[in-house]
């Protein structure tokens, strides 16, 4: 298990990651990603086949707590943060692209 | 006057207040001054809330006046981490994308200790999301450690540690990822405590990993630290993953400060190569001086400690890579790019370009890459394994001795800007805390000295098992009056003068 990743592949998970980088970031993010990724890569040398992983610190399965209803945020305070908002709504750029 | 009074305990504040020897308006004024003389070099402050604090304060002057009994923190000053969300009060978590986010709602942590009558002074710098261990991935800029300003505070939570340090608060509430408290405890000669995962409610703390993250105290002394503890721990329905116990008894711990019968485990695996011998000197001394008032020592070998931070840099990403999927530019924060004809695809690539820093896009990256088909077990499915083992070589650890104990970090605050360009060399600074977030367990760093090199506070780790963080408490304890007891003061009064001196300055 080699830890290389080259420019391309940095692109292609920024794009998933919805992250746009200038090529300034892409060239040295590839390099420094290249290393840590050659560094982590070392969680291969364990013998773990048998080993059940660990998600979470807590051994907890579906925690419950009465269905009570309690104050939430009002209309005005949920929209306070808003970067956009119209007639009481979140605004948001067109969700679709010029061809649908 | 005014001196005296930032330089006192919070468990001193508090009793003085609650006497009438002081209100708490004189105190909080007092550190808002100390802040106005000293925060301008440290800048341990990203806001700070002065009218908030001395109408809380007057609050609580009131209250007394009334003949309320008080609590056991009432009209304390206390500085919060940034990532704490606090109703009415700017929070960014040191990040561009949240410049100006005011949050509708407080953190159970932040609602706790308002409801003690506690005073919050303001929000302290942070690394960008609680990612790093110098400040230095802060947007607004990094904060210098009191000891020395050319050097780092450690990090994430250099804000709160400094602030400290610096006497510009008694208290502090930090949160711990991967040793964001104690690291910061550890690099400005002050208490941190990590309690065990589940022990402090995560509601409304912005999360980084939510596997990982816990609250906790920062301070200058044992007793203060277990005071927060015991004030913003225990039970919350509205933290799935909050733990339904009592609070271990924290407190009266400190108080009692004996490890007398205690068996302490030092790690091997914590030791040599990449230690600086200034903190191994001091580590030792510690632990020999933790014998000399009734401990036993025995070694205790935790195999796959070395595999510890190869795993979290994989498990951390995975789940920050996640978290920050909700800072979207569209319900709150930074939006960028909207001009009427780009999609919300566009505007959300570009907000995240303009509103994250270099180190939360490279974890982005490396988490969406961990996570990706092809490469899920390898990376996050074993990381999750070696997990596993981790906290297996704890419980084996923890069969044969009652805390482990270790250095807290493996060298004392090392230059601004000396690791900010290599991100491997910033991530060894966690190297001995991260165990403890991988399997949950409670950890303390307390200083135990300076470095015969560089002058600079080394801290000494102390590790307990899930839910006995009374544990940490003893042991911080009786380490912390011993050294008391041989230098005749706390290591923190050793800090240089920040009003008259210029530490680390050009001059």
């Amino acid at each position: 298990m080699s830890g290389t990743i080259t420019r391309a592949e940095v692109e292609h998970l920024a794009r998933l990651a919805r992250l746009a980088l200038s090529d300034d970031e892409l060239d040295r993010f590839a390099g420094q990603l290249d290393q840590i990724i050659g560094a982590v890569a070392r969680v291969g040398e364990v013998a773990a086949e048998d080993i059940p992983p660990t998600s979470h610190p807590l051994p907890l399965t579906n925690v419950t707590r009465p269905d009570v209803v309690r104050p939430g945020l009002t209309q005005a305070e949920a929209l306070a943060g808003a970067p956009a908002a119209e007639d009481g709504r979140f605004r948001v750029p067109r969700i679709l692209g010029e061809e649908a | 006057m005014t001196d005296e009074l930032v330089r006192r305990t919070a468990a001193h504040t508090a009793r003085a207040i609650a006497d009438g020897e002081v209100s708490a308006v004189e105190t909080t004024q007092a550190h808002l001054d100390r802040i106005g003389s000293v925060d301008g070099r440290v800048h341990a402050f990203l806001h700070v809330n002065a009218d908030g604090a001395l109408a809380a304060a007057r609050t609580v002057d009131d209250r007394r006046a009334a003949g309320e009994r008080l609590g056991p923190l009432a009209g304390v000053p206390l500085a919060l981490k940034d990532v704490i969300a606090t109703k009415g009060l700017p929070t960014t978590c040191g990040s561009r994308i949240l410049e100006g986010w005011v949050p509708p709602y407080d953190a159970t942590v932040a609602a706790r200790l308002r409801a003690a009558g506690v005073v919050i002074l303001g929000k302290t710098n942070m690394d960008e999301f609680a990612m790093g261990s110098s400040t230095e991935h802060s947007a607004f800029g990094p904060t210098h450690n009191p000891w020395d300003l050319s050097r780092i505070p450690g990090g994430s939570g250099g804000g709160s540690a400094a602030a400290v340090a610096a006497f510009e608060a008694p208290v502090a509430v930090g949160t711990d990822t991967g040793g964001s408290i104690r690291q910061p405890a550890a690099v400005t000669g002050t208490v941190g405590v990590k309690p065990t995962y589940g022990g402090v409610s995560r509601y409304g703390l912005v999360a980084l990993a939510s596997s990982l993250d816990q609250a906790g105290p920062c301070a200058r002394t044992v007793l203060d630290a277990a005071l927060v503890h015991a004030t913003i721990a225990g039970h919350d329905p509205l933290d799935t993953t909050s733990i339904e116990a009592p609070v271990p008894a924290v407190v009266a711990a400190a108080e009692a400060a004996d490890v007398r019968g205690m068996r302490l485990g030092v790690v091997r695996q914590f030791a040599g190569e990449g230690y600086q011998p200034g903190v191994e000197a001091r580590f030792r001394e510690a632990v020999e001086l933790l014998e000399g008032v009734g401990a036993t020592v025995v070694e205790v070998d935790c195999p796959h400690f070395t595999y510890a931070l190869p795993a979290y840099y994989l498990i951390l990403p995975s789940e920050c890579s996640s978290n920050l999927a909700r800072f979207d530019a569209m319900r709150y924060g930074l939006r960028v790019g909207d001009d009427g004809t780009a999609s919300a695809e566009e505007v959300m690539a570009a907000t995240r370009e303009a509103g994250f820093g270099a180190e939360a896009k490279r974890r982005i990256i490396l988490g969406t890459y961990a996570l990706s088909s092809g490469y899920y077990d390898a990376y996050y499915g074993q990381a999750q394994k070696v997990r596993t083992l981790i906290q297996r070589d704890f419980a084996a650890a923890f069969e044969q001795a009652d805390v482990l104990v270790s250095p807290t970090t493996p060298t004392t605050a090392f230059r601004l800007g000396e690791r900010v360009d290599d991100p491997m060399a910033m991530y060894l600074a966690d190297l001995c805390t991260i165990p403890s977030n991988l399997a949950g367990n409670a950890s303390m760093s307390l200083p135990c000295g300076l470095a015969a090199e560089d002058g600079l506070p080394v801290g000494f780790q102390v590790i307990a098992p899930p839910m006995a963080d009374d544990r940490l408490y003893r042991v911080g304890g009786a380490l912390e009056a011993a050294l008391s007891d041989r230098w005749g003061h706390l290591l923190i009064d050793e800090a240089p003068d920040l009003v008259t001196a210029t530490a680390g300055e050009p001059s």
